[in-house]
């Protein structure tokens, strides 16, 4: 039992209690306050990352219950790699608010802070009604944090964001239920075992709840049937919440690799790789779904909110190859497309602000006061997501083409992926050189100035295309040996086996 | 018992999924009300019905699973807290848009982008 795992969570939570009653302090104090909040966070997610790294799985009992009765946290090296992904698009999100999104409201820093809470919950926790609590948590934080900022453009797609997670927390408890009836469990290591053991006629009713969960994953993540209620949400957000909302898709995809690897996955019995097939050719669709949206983009906002939308088809294809390498390649790709989403809504924003009237809107307008530096941003993003070389997004998806086997499954993946990426280019450099390289006569009478902490925040998220290249190695590494954790189940099960009371306590 | 059970739950369920297809959002938060309330009821019984059991394996004939009960408690408090901010997001949308439709004034729906255009940001 080791109680640092509780870090990631507690320090938000106090965090961000701390802000509710100093509501009314001076403001820089708050600022101060939530800044190192944050900080530490993130110093607690590199030491879990360093924890984790070993391949051991480290458990946190509450209230020191055994595991199948009690809520355990369980980190291994996929959710220490979520955590730090989280935290690092955190930091930057969160430095890029001071000054801005924070002042229009009193709760911005308490709502940021839980948010946080609740992801680490999802990412931390080993039981699937907590998964299901840690949903809720975040979901009513980013009801919240979607709502900040004047004007009335973000009431309706709040509301629609708003009754369709209230819905999917409908469907996630039905097939909560489901799954309990069968099994008599919600832990998930206990389930993994439990699973391949079910008589044959409660299996339908297994399959069903599982599909079901399948579903709502689907929802968090925006698969394509699901994805019409993100660009508007996204689109409206303020721009720190945007980037922030980069890593709520992947909370999904999370979702999906945790439940459908370790406890539908290749060791479930009859019920092995459930819903796989299906996952594979709706993230295709998604993929060219959202290729198809950002081809269509009016304005910036909504091209990165495609840009969600493109990753997240790109994610769970790899994912529904179903093997190792796919994973590993996935994985990979995560780290990439989340943080230069989050940089690219960043860079959105500051572009936006230089531009009076015109906003983000791809027309022609008077020339930018930064422009050479915005540009410059705004081309490393677009080259990173896109993926050409030589930044990162062009390493995963080679891991990711690199992963298929020869086969059918090879030939979609292959043609939609690199016919995405070239409509996706497209996209991008028409929307680049309207932008950028057009300007009409004239001056904007009051650009937004760059002030130091938003410039560090948006090249310091899209800096991390050349970060992620020059620790390739490192990061490769770490993600196969996540893979092969994922995909050695039965290691997992020990979760069970470990002992509970802390020793020396 | 079990089948007068079922279908209350599937009443519930089926009034709430016809509710929140509405076009106003008055009868969608009812919708999600009753989808709330049948799903509760539907866990609830996840852990088997039994009258006049208790929670401890072995005091009675039939046995009560506690677990249920207590995802139900959790179920209901946290659906009810999203209820209460959903009527206040439907009381905000009537108030921005001087209409309860759940997309705003039917107006927008095709004028948006243009709206947007001439008013810039």
């Amino acid at each position: 039992m080791n109680h640092w795992l509780t870090a990631p969570i507690l320090i938000p939570l106090l965090g961000g209690i701390i802000q509710i009653f100093i509501g009314y302090a001076p403001i820089s104090l708050r600022r101060t306050l939530a800044l190192a909040t944050t900080v530490l966070l993130l110093a607690s997610t590199i030491a879990l990352l360093a924890l984790a790294n070993d391949g051991n799985y480290r458990v946190y009992a509450f209230g020191n219950w055994v595991p199948p009765f009690g809520i355990v946290l369980v980190l291994d090296r996929l959710a220490a790699l979520m955590l730090l992904m989280t935290a690092v698009l955190a930091f930057f999100a969160h430095l890029y608010a001071i000054h801005r999104a924070d002042e229009s409201s009193r709760q911005f820093h308490a709502l940021f802070l839980f948010q946080l809470m609740g992801l680490n919950i999802a990412f931390l926790t080993g039981d699937l009604f907590n998964l299901f609590v840690a949903f809720e948590v975040l979901l009513i934080a980013s009801y919240g944090l979607l709502m900040q900022g004047s004007g009335t453009e973000r009431t309706v797609p709040s509301l629609h964001y708003v009754v369709l997670n209230l819905v999917g927390s409908s469907l996630f408890l039905i097939s909560v239920g489901m799954i309990y009836s069968v099994t008599g469990t919600l832990n998930m290591a206990d389930l993994a075992a439990k699973v391949p053991l079910v008589s044959p006629e409660d299996q339908p009713l297994l399959q069903a709840g599982g599909l079901i969960l399948l579903v709502v994953f689907g929802l968090k993540a925006a698969i394509l049937p699901l994805c019409f209620w993100l660009p508007r949400a996204y689109g409206n957000a303020t721009a720190p919440v945007a980037a922030l909302f980069a890593v709520m898709t992947k909370v999904g995809f999370y979702a999906i690799v945790r439940v459908f690897t370790l406890i539908f996955g290749p060791n479930a019995g009859p019920l092995a790789n459930l819903g796989l097939d299906w996952l594979f050719v709706l993230a295709l669709a998604t993929l060219a779904m959202g290729v198809i949206g950002a081809l269509g983009a009016r304005n910036l906002r909504t091209l990165i909110t495609w840009q969600v939308i493109i990753s997240v088809g790109t994610l769970l294809a790899a994912i529904g190859l179903g093997t190792e390498e796919g994973t590993s390649a996935a994985l990979f790709y995560m780290l990439n497309t989340t943080w230069i989403v989050g940089g690219l809504f960043l860079v959105v924003d500051l572009v936006a602000g230089q531009r009076g009237s015109a906003a983000d809107r791809i027309v022609t307008a008077p020339k930018m006061h930064n422009r050479t530096f915005l540009s410059v941003l705004f081309l490393l993003g677009a080259v990173a997501a896109v993926g050409l070389p030589p930044l990162s997004g062009f390493f995963a998806k080679l891991l990711i083409l690199q992963s298929a086997t020869p086969g059918p499954q090879m030939g979609w993946l292959w043609s939609v992926l690199i016919g995405g990426s070239f409509f996706t280019l497209i996209a991008y450099s028409r929307a680049g050189s309207i932008v950028f390289w057009r300007t009409v006569e004239g001056h904007i009478s009051k650009p937004a100035p760059l002030t130091k902490p938003v410039t560090v925040a948006a090249s310091g998220l899209i800096g991390m295309a050349i970060a992620i290249v020059l620790l390739a190695g490192p990061i490769s590494a770490y993600v196969d040996a996540t893979a092969a954790q994922l995909f050695n189940t039965s290691e997992y099960l020990n979760v069970l086996n470990i002992p509970v009371v802390a020793e020396g306590l | 018992m079990e089948l007068a059970y079922a279908l209350i739950i599937g009443t519930l369920t089926a009034s709430g999924i016809y509710l929140v297809l509405r076009a106003r959002t008055f009868p969608v938060v009812v919708g999600l009300t009753l989808l709330s309330y049948g799903v509760n009821l539907f866990l609830f019984a996840t852990g088997r019905l039994a009258t006049g059991g208790q929670p401890i394996i072995g005091s009675t004939e039939q046995y009560a699973d506690p677990l249920p009960q207590a995802l139900v408690l959790t179920a209901i408090v946290i659906g009810f807290a999203m209820t209460a901010f959903v009527v206040v997001l439907a009381l905000r949308n009537q108030a921005d848009n001087e209409d309860d439709h759940v997309d705003g004034r039917k107006r927008e729906i095709h004028t948006d982008i243009e709206e947007k255009e001439e008013s810039g940001r």
